[in-house]
């Protein structure tokens, strides 16, 4: 082959080998946390890795159903807050305003996804903190406060991905069916929302992972208790909390234990980014 | 037997309720810009963006850690871009649909996924610790670099895609091989999507905590070499927030993260907008 | 177009060399590259960072990085080598003794309550039963009938692991307390929260919270030094082996006299009595 081909050979290939670096990126973190952390948690025990209430790892405890229980929790309220505000939002700005509001007010919702999330965790320790402390009792740090804010920070995510696909419903599905006299919200509710409801899912799934992953905001306001949470008002701690906690001094198999924490995160998250990947895949083009 | 509504009636409860929804969602998010904007903007002036953090931040300015911010978010890019844009070549011009793509796509897709904590246990055990990095802008840079990658690849390989077969056409006829067709032809075409991604990328770096704090670390010193310690704007605001340093400092700096933020989204809106024009 | 590319991708080619360049130039992982890197109790750590920073200035040209993360986390860095120096507030645990340890001031610990709370002094079993949570409501200690919310640091914090050592003995911290990871963390949230009760660093009491009487005693320098308050723990330094050169500098520096009076001027006990 002359030396033109050749070249055009080797370009290709070098091109191969940077397009798989995302690729081995991803295979060496998770090799690393799956192989730093799975260790732990059969020589300890997996089930009493996940359902065990006692987290003291100075004392080898490592129990993480309060965490477990922690997250979820955060994430449900935070999941009741940002979706019926922004399925509104979405909502309201696809049916029912102008194309020149939409315009307008999109970007500046997705600039505010860019907000960084310390500065959504201060406003909720500044504000929202003192808040429920004064008027509704407990400390303030709380699962509520936790709820709100990453229910706020979800919000730009469920409202830029719904409006997307909202618009890409074909035009003719809303104009038949308010030809056949339909109103608007009629409409709404009967044919456009069913229409995108794989991609709004697939938003929903993706402000349930950006609200699991959350980490700095969480640590601000939710007061980070390792113990079960009985009400709204009680403190909480996370998974992602308990990781960045602990990060610093853990050593040996508490460092391990740690790992096996990012290991159990990582797998969750996994798994809803494939739900929300194959729901939006199975929209009709 | 369903009750009966008169669906105006009906039309009209529902408006008036997501109007309702979407007027909270709105104020709330307007707010929390206003509310840091009003208390931190009578805080930045040319000392404070200029001085030397003093006393753990209780005085002084933020220079160092806007040197920092700039520090880690310029390696960063430089680490990620070409791997971002490298990959998103291969992908559309290099290749056909097949499994192979599917992973690359999948595996990039998963990366965006993570959250930014395992980044920062990543990095923190294997840059600063295994790899004896230390905490560094190096372990900082290369770490955050990993975590805009995905979204360098997903807007690079968009706006290659974007750029109409018909050039590349032009150019073949023309007697090009496909390198020189792709960088003197589809790629300065695709210039401001991929600009856009990068723009992205920074904006996401900027800020980015989580991860940043364990790997680069919380030093106040203007780093002087790739294994200085630095600290960034994002961590410089939650340690003086959080310990109670300056009240009216942390909103400074949250308030110059904000107007960073601001300023770059609309960069890359714009340019982004203006892609789009030439092409759709 | 494709020229100013083709130059721009030369461009990007060298800039990627000369960063390849420096990046290498860079290896040598020497405190010179660096700096010195002083890591852990966040405690030690707004002391520490003031000594840097006049140790900079009387000596222009030397650098010294502070860093935070707790103690049991600069006991790490120290021995995995990410950081020169450790800083630590509590004793060595026996597992840790391997490495080296030089005390550069004392500190008290200080048990902290909001400012309008009621209470002046509590018990030494008193504090015990309310950190591991068996009194709950502040009228069981002659306060307002609320209940208590209780403050603690991480597990890895040289400030808890004092706490626990010198008032908790062998009770243990409940597990429903709120927790926070650092001193000025915990002084924010006792400043803000009228039913709160915490435990600092007494160099980082300030007018924004209150410190009680322990056992009778109050809180203070003077009782310290004169031996009457027991609640003390060491500022170590900590290092795997000898001190490196730049880091046997900056200690001889912490531990000279003119230092060690800043040190008392700050709010914390010499190493050197007069």
């Amino acid at each position: 082959m002359n030396r033109l081909e050749r070249n055009e050979k080797l370009t290709r290939l070098a091109l191969l080998l940077v397009a798989f670096s995302a690729v081995s990126i991803l295979l060496v973190i998770t090799i690393f946390i799956f192989g730093e952390g799975t260790p732990v948690m059969f020589r300890y025990g997996l089930q009493k890795f996940l359902f065990s209430l006692d987290w003291f790892p100075l004392e080898k405890s490592y129990g993480l159903l309060p965490m477990i229980i922690g997250s979820l929790f955060v994430t449900a309220g935070a999941l009741v807050i940002g979706v019926p505000l922004g399925l509104a939002c979405a909502i309201v700005l696809t049916e029912f305003s102008s194309k020149r509001l939409r315009r307008i007010l999109k970007p500046i919702i997705e600039l505010l996804a860019g907000i960084p999330s310390v500065v959504y965790g201060f406003i909720g320790v500044v504000i929202l903190v003192p808040f429920i402390r004064d008027n509704l009792g407990g400390p303030g740090l709380s699962v509520l406060a936790a709820s709100i804010i990453l229910g706020i920070m979800i919000l730009p995510t469920i409202i830029s991905i719904s409006i997307d696909s909202l618009e890409a419903v074909p035009r003719t599905y809303r104009e038949g069916s308010i030809a056949l006299g339909a109103t608007r919200w009629q409409t709404t509710r009967m044919v456009m929302f069913p229409a995108a409801k794989s991609g709004i899912i697939a938003s929903i799934i993706l402000g349930m992972g950006r609200a699991i992953g959350e980490t700095m905001a969480v640590i601000m306001i939710a007061g980070n208790a390792a113990t079960i949470p009985r009400s709204l008002l009680d403190p909480v701690r996370t998974l992602t909390s308990n990781i960045a906690l602990e990060m610093g001094y853990a050593a040996g198999e508490h460092r391990e234990a740690l790992f096996a924490t990012g290991v159990i995160l990582f797998i969750i998250i996994m798994v809803l980014n494939t739900i929300a990947n194959l729901t939006s895949k199975r929209r009709t083009p | 037997m369903r009750i009966y509504i008169d669906p105006k009636i009906e039309q009209r409860f529902f408006r008036a309720v997501l109007w309702l929804f979407t007027g909270v969602t709105v104020f709330i998010l307007f707010f929390i810009i206003f509310y840091v904007l009003k208390r931190g903007l009578p805080v930045v002036s040319l000392g404070f963006l200029t001085k030397n953090p003093v006393e753990m931040g209780k005085a002084g300015g933020i220079f160092s850690t806007i040197v920092g911010t700039v520090a880690l978010t310029v390696l960063a890019i430089l680490i990620a871009t070409p791997l971002g844009v490298g990959s998103a070549i291969y992908l559309t011009e290099y290749t056909r649909e097949n499994w192979v793509t599917r992973v690359i796509r999948f595996g990039s897709e998963c990366l965006a996924g993570i959250p930014s904590i395992i980044f920062g246990l990543f990095g923190f055990i294997l840059f600063v610790t295994k790899l004896g990095l230390g905490w560094s802008l190096l372990s900082g840079s290369l770490t955050l670099a990993f975590m805009i990658l995905p979204t360098i690849i997903r807007t690079s390989e968009e706006a290659i895609r974007s750029v109409p077969y018909a050039y590349r056409e032009v150019s073949f006829s023309l007697g090009s091989t496909k390198w020189q067709t792709v960088t003197r032809v589809v790629l300065p075409s695709a210039l401001p999507g991929i600009a856009t991604g990068v723009i992205l990328g920074v904006g996401r770096s900027i800020g980015e905590t989580a991860a940043v704090i364990f790997t680069a670390g919380s030093s106040l010193h203007i780093p002087t070499s790739l294994f200085s310690s630095s600290r960034t704007m994002s961590v410089h605001f939650y340690i003086l927030a959080r310990e109670g340093i300056s009240m009216a400092n942390a909103y400074g700096t949250a308030a110059v993260l904000i107007i960073a933020i601001l300023v770059i989204n609309v960069l890359a809106y714009t340019l982004m907008n203006k892609f789009m024009r030439k092409y759709c | 177009m494709s020229r100013s590319f083709h130059s721009n991708s030369r461009f990007l080619r060298s800039l990627s060399l000369l960063v390849l360049a420096g990046f290498i130039a860079g290896c040598g992982r020497g405190s010179a590259q660096r700096g010195l890197v002083v890591a852990g109790s966040t405690s030690v750590q707004p002391f520490a960072d003031h000594w840097a920073e006049v140790y900079m200035k009387e000596n222009r040209g030397r650098v010294v990085n502070v860093q935070g993360g707790g103690s049991s986390a600069g006991i790490q860095a120290a021995r995995e080598g990410a950081a020169d120096i450790g800083m630590s507030s509590r004793e060595l645990k026996p597992e840790e003794r391997d490495l080296l340890e030089v005390v550069v001031a004392w500190d008290g610990l200080a048990i902290i309550v909001h400012p309008g709370n009621r209470i002046e002094e509590l018990s030494l079993e008193q504090v015990q039963r309310v950190f591991a949570g068996n009194i709950t409501n502040w009228s069981a200690l002659g306060g307002s009938n609320h209940l208590i919310t209780v403050v603690t640091r991480e597990e890895g914090s040289g400030t808890r692991g004092a706490f626990q050592e010198l008032v908790m003995k062998k009770n243990r911290i409940s597990r429903g307390a709120i927790v926070q990871d650092s001193n000025g963390t915990v002084r924010e949230i006792v400043a803000n929260d009228p039913q709160s009760i915490g435990y600092i660093s007494l160099g980082l009491v300030s007018q924004k919270v209150k410190a009680v009487r322990f056992d009778g005693v109050e809180a203070s320098f003077e009782n310290i030094e004169q031996k009457k308050y027991r609640l003390i723990r060491p500022f170590l330094f900590v290092t795997k082996g000898p001190p490196n050169a730049a880091a046997q500098q900056f200690v001889n520096f912490v531990l000279s006299r003119p230092t060690q009076e800043m040190i008392r001027h700050d709010g914390l006990i010499p190493v050197f009595k007069e």
